[in-house]
């Protein structure tokens, strides 16, 4: 018997070497990951355990829990808290419940001709820049001269102006297409036999929603509910366009930057760390299983 | 006295768009029998079992389950079962709750639910699988889930759309028995569709032959194959085997379009006559094909056309090969030849 000598392979570099290609495609997007945003993530955490002198306004460079401890024992601050998780669950079901039946109609109902013109029209608002949207809301809100108000006035209702409805109502405005969209993907997907299977075995339409078409597009809803859900609790501009005196975290956070940055990093904090909780506890629902 | 017709299917037509995908079907089923829709793709023969179970609505004709007009009843209040073609099992539930779901939905106490859900479950012998999730199945497996998920609910006809279709060779053969016994035992009228003329002769006690969504004949698997009623049966059911009108003019002596089947035609190399009562002709040996079991010759008539015939590899020498291109004799025995019309 004879060994065959393979000859070395013939092809460009990238062919003779995997690793290499595998860092030319990476590489950028991975240190800018890694650099920039996971930096500038930790810089925040570190900031937030520093201090600020009282006298001269200096940063103060030693370790302490004194910001946690003030954001955390403050019941103004809790309030503040508490009231933009709120607004970010409100705005989260308010889009899922007009999501649902929107995208449910792009993906099932409408022709296989209508269907990209849909999905661009839900992707329209995306184009106008979210100012001239919260300040379209401003107009709308407007106690005095505001439309809803104007509408309302014949009734001898007053309009409910700016506050804590305005706020909720703008953000699921801003935030619906980040609903709308993934739950869209999760109906197109949705099998027809499915459904037929649940009308066959005996359900009707309302037994087959939630037994069936709710538990398969449930992964769709979580990552819809993540936008929404994170860009809301982010938010402070549409608390300061509409929300009259109502302070949503971010603007506690905007407030505190220039005189009290380590604080300002520390109340930061709290918006990724609610995140972070709300994605663990999506995850034991085993909804990011099938992503 | 009990209806013996349990689906009747009158003046049947669904359109899509501008093709008549089911072309006014006429149709009874009876009571008990293994009845398959056999049909190319694109015949129609889906179109009409998704009618039966009510998951398209008939452009025109009407629908009977056991003497109901159910024509325009919503699929669930229909007492039939449908074992579906990619097998629509729920993938977040496991094995036991598909099962189930048609009892939970009909509100049967839990007991007797779980209790007939592995009855069903043994009854396609996957007892011990009841915890796993679809996903974690093979092809096969998930079928015979399939087929509890619908046994279960005890209909009254079962409607089957190609299940075996996603199945290998090997196993549709072993699953095409057991249907055949499970069907027995629970002696549930099965209604089949497939476009497997092999499955379907297997199977079925009658087959409904369907072409362009009309039927071209209906019959036992043995009408079916050796009286094919159309030159499309012919074709379809088995090889095609036809003399066209010269050649069976010459031949047989009448006129039409006549259809032998390839293994009731003997080839006789030169020198050997035909038996009495044989119709004979000569042509040239075009291909021998070996089939392990047996030996087809494709043979070139002179009149234009051919014919195959099928040699059993049972005696005698069996590489046959040396044939191509001589001049050989066919005869069968007039008993298997068959007029068939173009179109009823």
């Amino acid at each position: 018997m004879t060994t065959v000598e393979l000859a070395s392979p013939k092809g460009g570099f990238g062919y003779r070497h995997p690793r290499a290609r595998l860092v030319a495609l990476l590489g950028a997007p991975m240190s800018w990951l890694i650099v920039i945003y996971l930096g500038s993530l930790a810089a925040l955490f570190l900031t937030a355990f520093w201090t600020v002198d009282g006298f001269t306004g200096a940063l103060v460079r030693t370790f302490t829990l004194e910001n946690f401890v003030d954001v955390f024992t403050t019941p103004a601050y809790l309030w503040v808290m508490a009231r933009t998780v709120g607004i970010a669950v409100a705005v989260t079901i308010l889009c899922l419940l007009l999501a649902v039946p929107v995208a449910y109609f792009m993906a099932r109902i409408a022709t296989k001709r209508w269907q990209p013109l849909l999905v661009a029209m839900i992707l329209t608002p995306l184009w106008a820049s979210y100012l001239v949207k919260a300040y379209a809301w401003r107009a709308m809100l407007s106690p005095e001269s505001g439309v809803i108000a104007w509408f309302l006035a014949p009734l001898g209702i007053g309009g409910p102006g700016f506050g804590i409805f305005g706020i909720i109502v703008t953000l699921t405005y801003l935030w619906l297409p980040y609903m709308i969209l993934p739950v869209y993907a999760g109906f197109s997907r949705l099998p027809d036999s499915m459904l037929d299977a649940s009308a066959d075995l005996g359900a009707k339409g309302w037994r087959t929603f939630r037994s069936v078409v709710v538990p398969l597009i449930f992964p769709a809803i979580v990552a819809g509910s993540i936008f929404t859900f994170s860009l809301s609790l982010g938010d402070y501009i549409t608390a300061q366009i509409v929300g009259g005196k109502v302070q949503m975290l971010g603007n506690v956070v905007q407030q505190n930057y220039v005189t009290n940055l380590p604080f300002a990093a520390a109340f930061a904090v709290i918006p990724v760390l609610i995140v972070l909780i709300y994605l663990a506890a999506v995850r034991r629902t085993g909804a990011l299983d099938n992503l | 006295m009990v209806n013996p017709v349990a689906i009747s299917l009158r003046g049947l037509t669904r359109r899509f768009g501008d093709v008549v995908a089911v072309n006014s079907i006429d149709l009874d089923v009876l009571h008990g029998e293994f009845l398959s829709l056999l049909g190319p793709s694109g015949s129609g023969k889906t179109t009409v079992l998704r009618m039966i179970a009510g998951f398209e609505r008939p452009d025109a004709g009407t629908i009977e389950l056991a003497g109901t007009d159910v024509t325009m009843t919503a699929p669930y209040a229909r007492d039939v079962n449908t074992v579906f073609q990619d097998y629509a099992l729920f993938p977040h539930m496991t094995v036991a709750e598909n099962v189930q779901y048609g009892l939970r939905v009909k509100k049967v106490a839990k007991a007797e639910r779980v209790e007939r859900a592995q009855a069903a479950l043994a009854s396609v012998r996957l007892a011990d699988y009841e915890d796993r999730k679809p996903a974690q199945l093979s092809g096969g497996q998930r079928q015979r889930v399939a087929l509890a998920r619908a046994l279960v609910n005890r209909p009254k006809v079962l409607l089957l759309d190609e299940p075996l279709g996603a199945l290998d060779l090997k196993l549709r053969e072993q699953m095409q028995v057991e249907l055949k016994e499970i069907q027995r035992e629970v002696g549930i009228t099965f209604v089949f569709v497939t476009h497997d003329q092999d499955e379907a002769l297997t199977m079925s006690d009658r087959i409904v032959v369907i072409n362009e969504g009309r039927i071209e004949q209906i019959g036992t698997p043995t009408e079916v194959y050796e009286h094919p009623a159309t030159a499309f049966v012919a074709g379809f059911v088995g090889i095609s085997n036809l003399l066209d009108p010269v050649t069976a003019e010459q031949v047989i002596g009448r006129p039409g379009t006549w259809s032998v089947r390839p293994e009731k035609i003997h080839v006789h190399l030169s020198g050997e006559s035909a038996p009495a009562g044989h119709h004979c002709l000569n042509g040239t040996v075009r291909e021998v094909i070996y089939v392990g079991m047996s030996t087809r010759f494709v043979v070139d008539l002179p009149a234009g056309g051919s014919l195959m015939a099928v040699r059993q590899n049972s005696e005698g020498s069996t590489d046959l090969g040396h044939l191509r291109g001589q001049s050989v004799g066919l005869s069968w025995d007039e008993r298997y030849e068959y007029q068939v019309a173009d179109r009823i």
